[in-house]
C-alpha cells in the first residue's frame, strides 16, 4: 500500500508565484555576498587530517635507522599485492663503523610499493609490528610512465620521512 | 552628392560600428558575468585565472571557439546547418538599429540622434525582426536531424510565438500614452512625465517575463534544456557555429534589456535631472545620458542573471499555460483598462476643469 500524499491547494498569493520568485531572488542576493568557499588548489592546500590514508610511506628513527626489519607482513597482508620486499643480511660491525649504525635486525634491501595497485587500505601500517610503514598525508602522485608510479626504497623514506617514537626499542644496541 | 549625405553617412557608419561592438562586447562579457555572478550565488569563486580576476576569460573564450575543430556531422542538412547560426545571430543584431542610446550629440554643429535608424515604426521593428529569430532556433533543430536538437527547435517556435503576443500586447499601453511607435518619442515622452514602469507595472511585468522566454532564458529555457534535451538545438554544432548561437542569445539578452531600460526605465532620462539641464551640458549631457542609459540595461541585465540562478525551468506544459492563460489575459485587461482610462479622462478631464 503506497501512502497518499495530501496536496495542500495552494493560497492565492502562493498561485501568484510571485511572491515565492521575490523569496528566492532575495535569497540569491543575500548568498552573493556570503564569503566563497572555494579553495584555490595549488596555492591553497586542504588541511589534511593526521589520520588520513595518503601514499605509505616508510620512516626511520630519530638516529636514522631504517625501522624496517623486512619481515614481510605488509607484503604478505597486501590485499592488491602492491609490495614487494627483498630482505637483506645486517652488516657485519666492520662496516657499520664506516657506513653509520646498521639495524639490529634485517633491513630491506629492496622495498617496492607499486603505487598503480595500492588501494589505500591501510593494511600495511596496521599489521607492522615495528611501526615503520605509515599512511602520509601524500595525495598528489603522478607520473609520466608506469614505471615511475612504482616507488622504490627511496622514494618511500622520502614520503616517510623521520618519526620520533617515544619508546626507543634499538636505542643503545 | 551633397556634404549633407556624405555626414549623414559616415555618422550612420560610425554609429552601427560602436553600437555593434558594444554590443558585442557585452555579450561576451556577459559570458564573463554569467560565471562569476553565478559562482557568488553558489559562494564559489568563477573564473579568476586569466587576467585580473578572470577579466580577460572572454577572450580565451573567443580563442578557443576560434580554433576549436568545426565538427560538422554526416546526417545534417548541410544547408540549413550552416545558415542557422547565422539567421540567429543576425535579427539579434538588426534590432539593435532602432535602440536609442542617447540623446542627441552635436558632431560638427549637427546634431546626431544616438540611434541608428531612428524608425517612425521603431517597435514594430523590433518585434517583427526579433521574431525571426525563431527561424534560426528552428531550422538548427530542423538541420541538425537528430531528436534532440528537433525536440529543442520545435520548444523554441511554440514558445516563443506563443510569447510573441504578449511581448507585443504588453507595450500597446506605453504606445497610447505615448502616441508613436518611434523609440525616441517614448524617451522623451518618459524624461518630460514619469517613467513607464510606474504607469504601466503590468505591463513591464508582462514584458519582462515574455521577454526571458523569448530570449529562451532561465526559467524558460526549454529549447536548450540541458537535463532534458541534451543541450536543445545546438547540441550538434560546435566551434564557432556554436558561439554564434551563444552570441545570438547574448546579444539578444541586451537588446531587450535595452528595450526595457527604453521602454519602460525611460532610456537616457537620469532621474529628477531635467533634460534642459542635460541639454545645457551638450555633449557631456548627452554621455551622461548615454551612461544613464547602459546603465539601466545593464541592470536589468545583471536581473537576467540573477533570476537564471535563482528559478528552476518551467515544465513545457506549464509555460504554455502562463503564456496563453495569465499573461495574455493579464496584457489584454492592461490594455483594456490604459484605453479606458486615456478615453475617459480625455472625456472627463475638460469637464472637471483640469
Amino acid at each position: 500500500m503506497g501512502k497518499l500524499v495530501q496536496r495542500k491547494p495552494l493560497s492565492w498569493s502562493e498561485q501568484l508565484y510571485l511572491p515565492a520568485v521575490l523569496s528566492g531572488l532575495g535569497r540569491t542576493w543575500r548568498q552573493m555576498f556570503q564569503p566563497d568557499i572555494t579553495l584555490q588548489y595549488p596555492e591553497e592546500r586542504p588541511v589534511i587530517a593526521d589520520d588520513y590514508r595518503g601514499a605509505p610511506g616508510l620512516v626511520r628513527d630519530d638516529e636514522g635507522r631504517e625501522k624496517c626489519v623486512s619481515c614481510q607482513l605488509c607484503e604478505f597482508i597486501c590485499p592488491p599485492k602492491a609490495i614487494m620486499i627483498k630482505p637483506a643480511e645486517i652488516r657485519d660491525a666492520a662496516a657499520s663503523e664506516t657506513q653509520g649504525p646498521d639495524n639490529v635486525e634485517k633491513a630491506p634491501k629492496e622495498f617496492f610499493i607499486d603505487m598503480l595497485r595500492c588501494i589505500y587500505c591501510g593494511y600495511c601500517e596496521e599489521v607492522c609490528p615495528e611501526e615503520a610503514i605509515f599512511m602520509t598525508g601524500v595525495y598528489e602522485l603522478n607520473g609520466a610512465t608506469r614505471a615511475e608510479l612504482v616507488h622504490d626504497k627511496d622514494k618511500l623514506y622520502e614520503i616517510g620521512g623521520t618519526r620520533v617514537d617515544k619508546i626507543k626499542k634499538w636505542k643503545g644496541k | 552628392m551633397s556634404e549633407h549625405f556624405l555626414f549623414d553617412l559616415v555618422a550612420a557608419l560610425v554609429k552601427i560600428l560602436v553600437f555593434v561592438h558594444i554590443a558585442l562586447i557585452l555579450a561576451a562579457y556577459m559570458s564573463l558575468a554569467e560565471r562569476k555572478v553565478s559562482a557568488w550565488m553558489q559562494d564559489r569563486l568563477g573564473p579568476n585565472r586569466v587576467g585580473y580576476g578572470g577579466a580577460l576569460q572572454p577572450i580565451a573564450d573567443a580563442l578557443k571557439f576560434l580554433f576549436k575543430e568545426d565538427v560538422v556531422p554526416g546526417h545534417v542538412d548541410k544547408l540549413l546547418y550552416v545558415l542557422a547560426p547565422a539567421m540567429c545571430v543576425v535579427p539579434a543584431f538588426l534590432v539593435l538599429a532602432v535602440i536609442p542610446f542617447g540623446p542627441n550629440v552635436s558632431v560638427l554643429g549637427r546634431s546626431v540622434p544616438l540611434v541608428i535608424a531612428d524608425l517612425d515604426i521603431g517597435i514594430l521593428w523590433v518585434f517583427a525582426i526579433s521574431s525571426l529569430g525563431v527561424y534560426g532556433i528552428t531550422f538548427a533543430g530542423w538541420a541538425s536531424n537528430s531528436k534532440y536538437p528537433l525536440m529543442g527547435g520545435v520548444r523554441a517556435s511554440a514558445q516563443m510565438i506563443s510569447y510573441e503576443i504578449c511581448l507585443g500586447l504588453s507595450v500597446v499601453g506605453i504606445f497610447m500614452a505615448t502616441g508613436s511607435l518611434r523609440l525616441t518619442d517614448v524617451v522623451t515622452h518618459q524624461a518630460d512625465g514619469v517613467w513607464n514602469i510606474f504607469v504601466q507595472f503590468p505591463g513591464f511585468l508582462v514584458f519582462a517575463i515574455a521577454a526571458f522566454a523569448e530570449t529562451n532564458r532561465l526559467p524558460f529555457d526549454m529549447p536548450e534544456a540541458e537535463t532534458e534535451l541534451v543541450a536543445g538545438y545546438h547540441t550538434e554544432y560546435s566551434s564557432m557555429k556554436f558561439a554564434m548561437f551563444f552570441m545570438a542569445e547574448y546579444t539578444s539578452m541586451f537588446v531587450f534589456s535595452a528595450l526595457v531600460a527604453t521602454l519602460f526605465l525611460g532610456g537616457w532620462d537620469i532621474p529628477f535631472v531635467s533634460e534642459a539641464a542635460l541639454r545645457a551640458l551638450g555633449n557631456w549631457g548627452a554621455l551622461l545620458g548615454f551612461l544613464s542609459f547602459m546603465l539601466k540595461a545593464c541592470a536589468f541585465l545583471f536581473f537576467y542573471v540573477w533570476v537564471r540562478w535563482t528559478l528552476p525551468r518551467f515544465r513545457f506544459d506549464q509555460l504554455m499555460a502562463l503564456g496563453w492563460k495569465v499573461l495574455l489575459p493579464l496584457a489584454l485587461a492592461n490594455l483594456v483598462i490604459t484605453g479606458l482610462v486615456y478615453l475617459l479622462w480625455d472625456h472627463f478631464h475638460p469637464a472637471l476643469g483640469f
